[in-house]
């Protein structure tokens, strides 16, 4: 089992959606977020005072799989969130330990799913 | 002969009526992504001072100066020279406070349409358009409907607050500018708007604002202005119970976003017709405004693919045709104006279709001569990037709100 965790550009956040929908993905957790990579964050100014490096809006997602969707999962979000331009964002890939439903009890590959 | 009421009455009115333009920008903020709330608030402010000095340099003047063959006014009144404190011939105000009513009417217009264009345009290229909008396509239409000498107003065109001059001109050119300037970059993203509370706070305080617009219209304080009053209350309620029922009925839930748009389609509707005919008859044209502009931004706007972001041409173009089509069927002559269809002049509904066609041909010529023109200047639409990070960033250098403090 794998915790992927991708932050990406929100306005390819519905290219995501549709491309993890397609890899038979269907259960994500996302959130709004501030960060900034290479590309340093915005400038803004406010009453001719600028504020230099000011974090960008960014979404990251937190997809939790069995091994075999790994790839997949990956796949998708690359395909939904490139833009080859600064800023496209980044994957990162944990090992999860467990995973418990909580409905149920049930543990492991078969809570995941 | 000044009359002391009807100038209080009216000094009011055309502060009601201001108030409208910052009111429309709250409506519209709302309804757009939270990443271009900015330049919408930032359009209708921008637009609200350039054409205040626009119409005090030369605008008034464009539009009401002395006629020239029925085109145009004579630049008389241009820096306005001779607009003095006594009232025009038939007026009980002073000149200077008509002069501030239209004006007030001549900012809301292009406001309107920004609602179409929202989220993709260029901030350059949208100044210098609504200046040349203003100029070419209002301050004639104005001319040709409202001022003395005016040729619609020669044939008897009615059009009490603006159906043509104001509605259905910013409807159609919104239509013309949403075609020419292309959907935006991403249409399967869903629409939906980032703060509908703020969009009810400015259609409230459209519906508070419009009696300005509409009353005030009667130019005093008398019976047609208390009928423009009532008739507009009523038709804008009848306009938000009919988009509720159509929303219930035919979406299967009635939505605060839809009766919102009806009421302002019911106002938008009424506006040609307010002291023109009776409470009974503005129910029905509130209604009708509604039942079009539904049909409009529900089926015809899906058909046709066209991205009028905030649907001006829907809610203001259609059931403006709407108001000024119903103000030729339902006009009764004992409360203002001349006698409609239902009371035996057919002939009125055939000046108010001829007055309709010209205001749709006015407007859509001249917006795309405009558009052709100012791409041509600095270009009208933002390039992909800047549309993906949000105009407010790009244009403004600013954020509506913040994650963290």
């Amino acid at each position: 089992m794998k915790y992927v965790i991708a932050i990406i550009n929100p306005h390819r956040l519905d290219e995501v959606k549709i491309e993890l929908e397609k890899e038979e993905v269907h259960l994500m957790t996302v959130s709004e977020v501030l960060g900034c990579g290479r590309q340093k964050g915005v400038t803004e100014v406010y009453r001719g005072v600028k504020e230099v490096g000011n974090l960008l809006h960014k979404v990251k997602l937190e997809i939790a799989v069995n091994d075999e969707f790994l790839q997949r999962t990956i796949d998708a979000i690359i395909k939904g969130a490139r833009e080859e331009k600064i800023g496209d964002g980044k994957i990162f890939i944990l090992d999860l330990k467990d995973c418990v439903r909580i409905r149920t009890g049930e543990r492991g590959t078969e809570a995941i799913g | 002969m000044i009359d002391k009421s009807d100038t209080a009455f009216m000094i009011i009115a055309t502060a009601l009526v201001m108030i409208m333009t910052p009111t429309l920008a709250f409506f519209y903020g709302g309804l757009v992504k939270k990443k271009n709330v900015l330049s919408i608030l930032m359009q209708t402010m921008v637009i609200l001072s350039v054409i205040s000095i626009q119409w005090v340099l030369f605008g008034y003047s464009l539009a009401f100066g002395p006629d020239i063959k029925g085109i145009i006014g004579a630049l008389n009144f241009a820096g306005l020279r001779g607009v003095e404190t006594q009232p025009l011939p038939g007026q009980t105000i002073p000149h200077m406070l008509f002069m501030s009513f239209q004006m007030m009417f001549a900012i809301i217009t292009p406001a309107l349409i920004i609602g179409s264009f929202a989220e993709r345009i260029k901030f350059s290229g949208f100044l210098i358009f609504i200046l040349l909008w203003s100029t070419l396509v209002y301050d004639p239409m104005a001319h040709w409907v409202w001022a003395k000498g005016g040729w619609l107003a020669g044939l008897g065109a009615l059009d009490f607050a603006g159906g043509t001059v104001i509605h259905i001109t910013a409807g159609i050119s919104a239509l013309v500018m949403a075609l020419m300037l292309g959907k935006r970059c991403s249409m399967h993203e869903g629409h939906s708007p980032h703060n509908l509370p703020i969009s009810v706070l400015g259609a409230g305080f459209l519906w508070f604002g419009w009696f300005g617009f509409n009353s005030g219209s009667a130019l005093g304080i008398n019976d047609q202005a208390m009928y423009a009053f009532i008739n507009t209350n009523t038709a804008a309620a009848a306009a938000a119970i009919m988009w509720m029922v159509l929303d219930w009925k035919l979406n299967k839930i009635p939505t605060v976003l839809g009766i919102i748009t009806g009421l302002v389609a019911g106002l938008v509707a009424i506006t040609p017709a307010a002291g023109f005919v009776s409470p009974l008859s503005s129910i029905a044209i509130g209604a009708m405004g509604s039942v079009f502009g539904f049909i409009f931004v529900t089926y015809v706007k899906k058909k046709f693919g066209y991205d009028d972001s905030l649907d001006v041409f829907g809610v203001h173009g259609i059931a403006g045709i709407v108001g000024a089509l119903g103000t030729g069927i339902f006009a009764d002559a004992s409360i203002g104006g001349t006698d409609g269809l239902i009371y035996g002049n057919p002939r009125q509904l055939l000046i108010q279709m001829l007055s309709v066609l010209v205001a749709i041909g006015i407007s859509a010529i001249g917006t795309y001569v405009i558009f052709k023109l100012v791409d041509l200047l600095t270009g009208l639409r933002v390039d992909k990037r800047e549309e993906a990070l949000g105009l407010d960033l790009s244009q403004h250098h600013e954020a509506g709100y913040t994650l963290i403090d």
